[in-house]
């Protein structure tokens, strides 16, 4: 049983007079613990499809299924719970909590699973903020940090909660060339460390290269595939 | 829960400005509440204190129909012997009643030989009255020797209006010139014992004289009853005790009438006009807190929707998101009523250190007031129930943001 498995999926924006098809029949399936990319131009459909794996949002037919669930059928709160525990998000825009330390936002997610010991949510936090080089800026605040430090602790954020899926819409679109790729380095890391699918979109081929399976859209439909040696 | 809070107080203190110009607002509105409701109370206990006390007693018994005619001193509408003792009979047995006074009240000609003028008397037994109106002697203005026996047999208490219109003084012999009943006029001269101090109300500006007096001017065989005053051991059991007492007295033979000093008493109006600005004050405070919370809430929520959507994506449920606004609009009012409960006291403090007297009515009064603790107790309540209440709106609305669309508002 793959991990994700995309049927025959249909995404139909209904804005004003024209209705804007995103994703038209796709259809594709993502192994577990492996390093995927999709790659397009903007328009093509990247974030859609984040958005419908992340259960952010419904497809206008088909299926998605993630992790045995077809998330068409959740609500918003069942939907929200299935994103804590089995989905991490990485943003464009970082959208660190700006109220929230370095820490504390690293924290955040842990805290809505309320099972989790303080002991280990502080050893959590604390090997991650390390694993992604921030461990001496915890008691900092969003505005006090870089943007390739906010994308750090982003993805020592999406990592917390131990997801099966983390899901980085174009992670580097605001950093700077060296800097995206020491961000896109780490989540390859990340990945290979606790084995869990990364999935991120990008219109930089500079970048693309780290991933192990890449998917290039346009206008709605996946024109390649293709499938690297895992390294 | 804790974690929360946090996020709800580090988010009002994002917007250091804004937030300390609304929590002053509210404070602002805190602090009228209490300091106006302090005043007030202390006012109208310290007026309700002096008229009951000094005048008119907790409760008051007639025969029937005698209070229609009060202006004209009726003599007719009296209580016969074994009426008032029927009465009696009443209130010894109630144990809520500590004491009672029997009065007779009458319009009479008072003259220094000179000059004449009218004066209305109430004819007590000087040690039931003082029993049933306690700070009846403080009216007293000029030194008396045996406060117990504040008034003897052949003497006079005379208001301060009257004492100065005919330039009376302590001691002088004055007549009394009355008509009885069936008409035959007489008089007696009595002495000046001493002035009585004017007060608010009916009987606040009487003359006092003994029963014995009354009787013999005005030619009765046995006293003849105008009014019994009635003092309560607990001023908070007046409703009940006027009712059990009306029942109680419309059990026996002949009709009488029982009525509580704010049926007698214009000051009750007053009183229920004070009652009814404190209310309105509750009124502003209400919007205040509502149109300050409200508007605050709602700037937060448009600010922060892509953070909303960041929150609702990695996880938070609709109904926590929901939470956590109530939380902030809640922390808010929590604080600003702190802030206004603190300043509101404070100057209530400082009033009762500078004791502030005025006049009402011939009436010296100082205000000292207490810090009510119940105002406080209502208006915290207040201020909490109508921030959460307030905060509903722009908090639902976050709450049901779809995350995609908010995540994508920049
Ligand atoms: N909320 C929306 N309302 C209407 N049209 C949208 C919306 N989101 C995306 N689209 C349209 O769907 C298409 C795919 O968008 P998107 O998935 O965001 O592409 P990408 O992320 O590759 O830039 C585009 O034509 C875009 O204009
Ligand atoms: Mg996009």
């Amino acid at each position: 049983m793959s991990l994700i498995k995309l049927e025959n999926v249909k995404k139909i924006y209904q804005t004003g007079e024209i209705p804007v098809t995103a994703l038209n029949e796709i259809s594709f399936t993502i192994e577990r613990q492996t390093f995927v990319s999709f790659i397009g131009p903007s328009g093509s459909g990247k974030s859609t499809i984040l958005n419908l794996i992340g259960s952010l949002d419904k497809p206008t037919s088909g299926n998605v299924i993630v992790d045995n669930v077809n998330v068409a059928t959740l609500d918003r709160s069942n939907a929200a719970m299935f994103r804590g525990s089995t989905i991490g998000f990485v943003f464009q825009n970082f959208n660190l909590i700006p109220v929230l330390s370095v820490y504390e936002n690293v924290e955040y997610p842990l805290l809505l699973i309320k099972q989790i010991p303080v002991s280990e949510r502080r050893e959590r936090i604390h090997s991650l903020l390390e694993k992604v080089g921030m461990i001496d800026y915890r008691n900092k605040y969003p505005n006090q940090i870089s943007g390739g430090q906010k994308q750090r602790v982003a993805i020592a954020r999406a990592l917390v909660t131990n997801p099966k899926i983390v899901l980085a819409d174009e992670p580097t679109a605001n950093l700077d060339h060296k800097t995206a790729f020491k961000v896109i380095t780490i989540m390859h890391e990340m990945q290979k460390t606790f084995g869990t699918t990364f999935i991120f979109s990008t219109h930089d081929p500079k970048i693309v290269g780290e991933a192990e399976i890449i998917y290039t859209l346009e206008d709605g439909a996946i024109v390649n595939q293709e499938i690297k040696q895992k390294g | 829960m804790i974690n929360l809070i946090k996020i709800a107080v580090r988010n009002l203190f994002r917007y250091k400005r804004r937030t300390i110009l609304t929590s002053s607002l509210i404070a602002f509105g805190v602090v009228l509440v209490i300091v106006f409701g302090g005043l007030a109370i202390s006012f109208k206990t310290q007026m309700v204190g002096v008229i009951t006390n000094t005048a008119l007693g907790d409760l008051q018994v007639h025969k029937k129909g005698y209070v229609e005619s009060i202006d004209n001193l009726p003599l007719n509408i009296s209580l016969s012997d074994s009426e008032y003792a029927d009465v009696e009979r009443s209130l010894k047995a109630m144990p809520e009643i500590a004491a009672y006074s029997p009065r007779i009240k009458f319009g009479a000609m008072i003259s220094n030989y000179v000059q004449t003028s009218n004066i209305r008397l109430t004819a007590i037994y000087p040690e039931l009255e003082s029993n049933t109106l306690p700070d009846l002697i403080k009216r007293i203005k000029s030194d008396i020797g045996d406060k117990k026996n504040f008034l003897k047999q052949g003497e006079i208490l005379v208001p301060e209006n009257l004492m100065k219109g005919l330039s009376l003084k302590v001691g002088d012999e004055i007549v009394l010139i009355a008509t009885n009943k069936d008409g035959s006029v007489n008089g007696i001269p009595v002495r000046i014992a001493a002035m009585m101090e004017n007060v608010l109300g009916p009987s606040g500006k009487d003359g006092y004289i003994h029963i014995a007096d009354a009787m013999s001017l005005l030619r009765m065989e046995k006293p003849e009853i105008i009014e019994v005053a009635i003092k309560l051991k607990q001023f908070d059991q007046l409703g009940k005790v006027h009712e059990n007492l009306k029942k109680a007295l419309s059990q026996q033979p002949t009709q009488k009438e029982v009525h509580t000093w704010e049926q007698l008493s214009p000051f009750a109006s007053i009183a229920r006009i004070v009652d009814l600005l404190i209310l309105v004050v509750k009124f502003i405070l209400i919007s205040i807190v509502l149109v300050s919370v409200l508007n605050i809430m709602t700037m937060s929520v448009y600010e922060r929707i892509s953070e909303i959507g960041t929150i609702a994506a990695i996880g938070t449920r609709p109904s926590r998101i929901l939470t956590m606004f109530l939380m902030e609009g809640f922390t808010m009012g929590l604080l600003s009523n702190f802030i206004g409960v603190l300043v509101g006291v404070g100057v209530l403090l400082l009033m009762d250190t500078t004791s502030i007297n005025f006049t009402f009515g011939q009436m010296n009064v100082t205000l000292a007031p207490d810090i009510p603790y119940s105002e406080i107790l209502l208006t915290t309540v207040i201020v909490m129930l109508v921030s959460i209440f307030a905060s509903l709106q722009p908090a639902y609305k976050a709450s049901r943001m779809e995350p995609v669309d908010a995540l994508g508002h920049v």
